[in-house]
């Protein structure tokens, strides 16, 4: 099998999301943590157009965008699917891919405000990003693939232990046992899935970087915003 | 054919997300039946079959619904293995192909429509970020391609080239009403020959609502969003275009 290489970051969700998906189906990899600071020339030459992680390299050939390496990792090593067998369960579960890469980054949105109508907007769109996945996406399931964890189930990684994250830093309270049950019993079930459980950052040490990152943001934004 | 085999496509005849649906059935030779939408007036079947966005395209195959264009593309491709294909064989490919796809779609589509809606400064704005986004997909086709001519025709058209159509095929409209030309050829001869091509296809030109329609819809997009007030648009004999007033996006 030709090598390959992940280039991440470790706060960053959509490296872990790639982390994942390897670990699951068994893969062999090498992890390249990457100062976003400072980019390196091999991030400048694999990923020219948005000199962002995570970037798969196999073989030496780069795949950009989270979603799109996740499918790669699905087409190309086939044990452990992260996909069902039938196509229209399939197309339900890219469904909820494209739904987490449209409508989830309403809670980096929330990330970013301090408070007032701005707060009050995004804490809105999050409630109702929330509510579809616990109504439309979840229901009654234990996992968005079922009875065990597929690709919709890696896409919301971030629902399952970033969010938590914001919610502390921006001091609202969004998924509770009794607003979203379902989705409330997922986030932990999903993070005791053995691969998930091992691959996770340190909550606190995500805490702290995540502080120090929003405080220097809504430092250079400055007053009266 | 069987009422569950059946397929129904629930649209609106100004989308460009329905178009690229209906060109992806009719390059695999799929009958199918058009429900069209009224999107001011949703119908309940449409609420039941996409109750997250209840937008459109909805796809209805065996009496079940898929939403969101991509995604039925890929279900197409998978489910109807006797037509051309859409998406390429190998994983490596199949990968640049969907990082593409989703380029067009969030960074090229998002800047035309705000060019759309915008004027003055802020269009110059967009225009000028359009032109950029499409530079850097003229050099992604040239590493997708590596050199060899892709051809298009009924045969052999994929998720790509249907996307870019739909969202390029209105062109000479685009033209008409922002007084911009996109896809100049001189600054973007892969692109350039890429859209005649696809625009030829019968198939595409068949599907291809009249240019004076697709006028008045970028017209009314326009006008809804620099004067909305003014924007209830006449409508004319079987041109629902008042319906588009509702709806962000279709």
């Amino acid at each position: 099998m030709e090598e390959v290489k992940l280039i991440g970051t470790w706060p960053s969700p959509f490296s872990y999301r790639v982390i994942w998906a390897l670990k699951l189906k068994g893969i062999p990899y090498e992890y390249i943590e990457e100062d976003l600071s400072n980019k390196s020339p091999m991030l400048l030459q694999h990923n020219p157009l948005h000199k962002k992680i995570p970037v798969l390299v196999h073989g030496g050939k780069p795949i950009c965008e989270s979603a799109v390496i996740l499918q790669y990792i699905e087409d190309m090593w086939p044990q452990n699917p992260l996909l069902p067998n039938d196509p229209h369960e399939r197309a339900v579960a890219r469904f909820w891919v494209q739904f987490a890469e449209n409508k989830v980054p309403c809670i980096w949105r929330l990330f970013r405000t301090t408070g007032g109508e701005e707060q009050e907007k995004a804490k809105k769109e999050s409630m109702e990003m929330l509510r579809a996945l616990e109504e439309h996406g979840l229901r009654d399931k234990n996992f968005f693939g079922g009875d065990k964890i597929g690709i919709a189930d890696l896409a919301f990684g971030q629902v399952a232990h970033w969010l938590e994250m914001i919610e502390d830093l921006v001091g609202v309270k969004l998924i509770e046992a009794h607003t979203f049950p379902h989705l409330h019993a997922w986030t932990k079930n999903f993070k005791q899935v053995p691969t998930i459980k091992e691959n996770l950052p340190d909550y606190g040490e995500m805490l702290m970087y995540f502080k120090r990152a929003r405080d220097n943001f809504l430092a250079s934004r400055g007053p009266g915003m | 054919m069987a009422e569950e085999n059946k397929v129904k496509l629930h649209g609106m005849w100004a989308s460009p997300y329905v178009k690229r649906v209906e060109i992806a059935l009719k390059i695999k030779g799929i009958p199918y039946e058009l429900v069209e939408e009224d999107l001011v007036n949703k119908s309940q079947l449409l609420l039941q079959y996409n109750p997250v966005h209840k937008k459109v395209p909805v796809l209805i195959h065996n009496g079940k619904s898929i939403c969101e264009s991509l995604v039925i593309l890929e279900y197409i491709d998978e489910t109807w293995k006797n037509g051309p294909p859409l998406l390429p064989q190998d994983p490596y490919k199949r990968a640049k192909v969907r990082f593409w796809t989703s380029f067009v779609e969030k960074e090229l589509l998002e800047n035309v429509l705000l060019v759309v809606r915008s004027e003055g400064e802020a269009q110059e704005k967009a225009i000028k970020v359009v032109f950029e986004k499409l530079n850097l997909l003229e050099e992604g086709l040239k590493d997708l391609f590596q050199g060899e001519t892709h051809h298009i025709d009924g045969e052999n058209m994929g998720i790509l080239d249907i996307f870019l159509c739909s969202l390029f095929g209105a062109h000479k409209a685009q033209e008409e009403v922002l007084g911009v030309k996109f896809i100049d050829p001189e600054k973007f001869p892969l692109l350039s020959s890429w859209l005649t091509a696809s625009t030829e296809v019968a198939v595409v030109k068949a599907l291809q609502p009249s240019h004076e329609k697709l006028v008045m819809v970028y017209q009314f997009l326009r006008q809804k969003a620099l004067q909305p007030s003014a924007a209830e648009v006449e409508v004319k004999e079987g041109v629902y275009v008042s319906s588009l007033s509702r709806s962000s996006a279709f």
